[in-house]
């Protein structure tokens, strides 16, 4: 199956640059108090919600952009964004007839047919979608279904208004305002994002899912998401993003948060597929994000995976603070650069319960021109007595001018820890795709293949679909990039 | 099946093929003989289509085709395969995944449908048996972690399992104990048929005591010095091959 897939693929572009002609809704560029407060009202938010973007936003003024990150780019002018894009109408629709058909044909193109999630709503097993369009939520599918077993799954601006308390309570938790200055920001201006809540006991009957779309020109997007497991809670969540093909580079700075009470388990699973500029490094989607899962009480477990295939400029490092004794944090990533791509990702599993266990399997693979690194830190604070970590961090090189770079830090205060780091670097080699291809296989299947293979341990933890998508999108990631 | 004429092949400017004629006729075996560098792994490589090497002269014909204008996997697709002397391992890839895309890639090519998932594994069953391959193996990586004999036996699978026109075994007797050289003989003279040819690449004579060569060649220095019937190769190998090189020593 793979194969097919693959052979559908080959000779493909960036295949989700188109821009959709959408009127829409704009703030004036640039950013200062009075943005904030605009953004602010045209949310229609409540007092503790302007005071929570405007304490970032203070503090944000006095912090400086990070740069120790294995990346280098021209900063963004963070007067020169537009901080607020919405899709005109952006009153509450009612249902998806109202919804403005652009729009819809947009997802259409996407892949994700809002009319067929509509009309297969009764089907088990299927996924409710939250489309973030811009800086707006457009869609939420599924509710209904969903709110029978007490679900909350909606948009980030929804929940502010319809659950206040629970906003207010986890909002900051895993990354507070002030954590770093992409998160800053993003509590200053962030529009919309998803919003989950699975309540005690509960499973999540399908997966969740949030599509995240840049359209217009000029404008950054700052969407936050926050999802809380109750006790005994269990969800899948996946993320899956595109942008329009432009040449100028666009700011997207994100926040996930996640929450797991006792025995709860929250599995996130992204497809990142921002774009990535053009072949000379030309525009692209700088991707700025803080993803972090708090397993705050006994038992629980959060799992990240991610196949990061786009963006210029990737920074980013979904990390699990092990509050909880017994608790579980994991990541596996697969992160694909080529042309002039950089990526500087990797995790933090920060150990401060005891009998926690985190395992970091990281796969990069680097062609063209491209700068790939993983960064890790393995931490195990005073008191996490038996904590345990694996790390796996393997890079893969193509051709001869791309970089990987493996930067684990480990800080171990207890004396009970058991950290374990295994690295390899691999070319693909001649010798390889030369057997393949007296097999018959010809070249970029071939790629395909031992990419496919090289990466299995990570594409195993994606759900089904995902797997399928990540697959194709790892085939034309890599396209010409050997022989 | 296959008609080598004249073929000259160079690595940089070392010329390691100087003039090689060879023509095999479906239903033959062919051993070709020879001391370590005179050439008979380039001679495989080369004909497999290895892009190490520049053919600079010659011509050759598989089936009515110029072999010499396809490309390595369009070699492959039209029946020609080759059993590495040494196997590339492939981390992650299962040897079944491999196959079932080698084998439906070399079906496309020849306008068939892709094969069942039922009547693959139907394929695999009965092939393994051929040549003792533990089942556990065909599920495992592609060679990764295999014992050296067990690589030996799964290229002969594979070669089973895609069933091609001309088999070029390339020191395939290297590195293998008794036992693995029996089991691996008897699962290539199982393949045999009047249809397909195989050309056995050896150094030493004692694979030709289980795989009964029609003609044998000895190569030295990139040219085919003498051939003959089986009892080439014994002679060979009581005398070694001092005798060829003082015959034909050729000036470099």
């Amino acid at each position: 199956m793979a194969n097919e897939i693959l052979e559908e693929h080959i000779n493909k572009d960036y295949e989700w640059g188109f821009t959709t002609d959408i009127d829409a809704d704009e703030a004036p560029k640039g950013l200062n108090e009075d943005i904030i407060k605009f953004i602010s009202a045209k949310k229609n938010e409540p007092e503790w919600m302007l005071e929570f973007r405007l304490k970032a936003f203070r503090n944000w003024q006095n912090m400086v952009e990070p740069e120790w990150a294995h990346v280098s780019y021209t900063k963004p002018n963070f007067q020169d964004i537009i901080y607020y894009s919405a899709p005109k109408p952006k009153k509450e629709l009612a249902s998806l007839d109202e919804v403005d058909p652009e729009l819809l044909k947009t997802f259409e193109k996407l892949g994700i047919s809002l009319e067929e999630q509509k009309r297969l709503s009764g089907v088990q097993s299927n996924i409710a979608v939250d489309v973030v369009f811009d800086s707006v939520s457009v869609k939420t599918t599924f509710k209904e279904t969903l709110a029978e077993k007490g679900i909350i799954f909606c948009s980030f601006s929804e929940a502010v208004q319809d659950h206040p308390e629970l906003v207010r309570k986890y909002m900051g938790m895993a990354v507070p305002p002030t954590d770093n200055f992409y998160a800053a920001l993003n509590s200053a201006v962030f529009t919309d994002g998803s919003f989950c809540y699975i309540p005690k006991g509960v499973r999540s009957p399908m997966e969740l899912s949030t599509y995240f779309r840049i359209n217009a020109s000029g404008t950054g997007q700052f969407e936050r998401t926050l999802i809380i497991a109750d006790e005994d809670a269990y969800v899948s969540y996946l993320e899956g993003c595109t942008a329009p093909q432009r040449d100028e580079n666009q700011l997207h700075a994100a926040v996930v948060e996640i929450i797991t009470h006792k025995n709860a388990e929250v599995k996130y699973s992204t497809v990142q597929n921002w774009y990535p500029g053009d072949k000379d490094g030309k525009g692209g989607i700088f991707n700025f994000v803080t993803k972090r899962g708090i397993c705050l009480e006994d038992n629980s477990k959060i799992s990240w995976t991610q196949v990061e295939t786009g963006s210029a400029v990737t920074w980013k490092y979904p990390s699990v603070i092990l509050k909880g004794n017994n608790s579980v944090g994991e990541f596996y990533s697969v992160a694909v650069t080529n042309n002039y791509q950089q990526a500087d990702t990797g995790t933090k599993m920060i150990h401060i319960g005891k009998n926690t266990r985190s395992t970091i399997i990281s796969k990069g693979i680097s062609a063209g021109f491209s700068s790939n690194s993983y960064r890790g830190l393995v931490q195990i604070k005073k008191g996490a007595s038996n904590a345990r970590n694996f790390s796996q961090c393997d890079s893969l090189l193509m051709g001869d001018k791309c970089g990987a770079h493996t930067f684990p830090y480990i800080e171990i205060k207890d004396k009970s820890g058991v950290v374990e780091h295994e690295a390899t670097t691999s070319k693909i080699g001649e010798d390889q795709l030369f057997y393949c291809k007296q097999r018959g296989i010809d070249n970029e299947k071939a790629i395909g293949l031992i990419v496919n293979g090289y990466c299995k341990e990570v594409l195993n933890k994606l759900p089904m679909e995902f797997a399928v998508e990540a697959q194709k999108l790892l085939a034309i990631s890599l396209e010409g990039s050997v022989g | 099946m296959i008609s080598i004429k004249n073929l000259h092949a160079s690595i940089g400017d070392k010329e390691i093929l100087r003039g090689i004629n060879l023509e095999v006729k479906a239903g033959e075996v062919h051993a070709i003989m020879g001391p370590n560098g005179s050439g008979k792994s380039t001679l495989s490589s080369v004909l497999a289509g290895r892009e190490d090497y520049d053919v600079t002269e010659g011509e050759v014909i598989f089936n009515g085709k110029n072999l010499l204008d396809l490309s390595t996997e369009d070699r492959a697709r039209e029946g020609l395969f080759l059993a590495f002397q040494y196997p590339i391992e492939i981390p992650g890839v299962s040897n079944i995944n491999f196959l079932r895309t080698a084998l439906n890639e070399i079906r496309a090519y020849h306008g068939q449908e892709e094969m069942a998932a039922k009547d693959f594994l139907a394929l695999v069953k009965e092939k393994s048996k051929l040549v003792e391959l533990d089942a556990k193996l065909a599920s495992r990586s592609v060679n990764e972690g295999f014992s050296g004999g067990e690589k030996k036996r799964n290229e002969i699978f594979q070669m089973a399992m895609l069933n091609p026109k001309l088999a070029i075994l390339d020191e395939t007797d290297s590195g293998l104990d008794i036992d693995a050289l029996r089991i691996v003989a008897t699962g290539v003279n199982k393949l045999k048929s009047k249809d397909n040819a195989t050309i056995v690449i050896t150094h030493y004579q004692r694979l030709l005591d289980y795989i009964v060569p029609d003609f044998v060649h000895i190569l030295y220095k990139g040219r085919i010095v003498k051939s003959g019937g089986k009892e080439l190769a014994l002679e060979m190998e009581a005398k070694g091959y001092d005798e060829i090189k003082k015959e034909f020593e050729i000036a470099d």
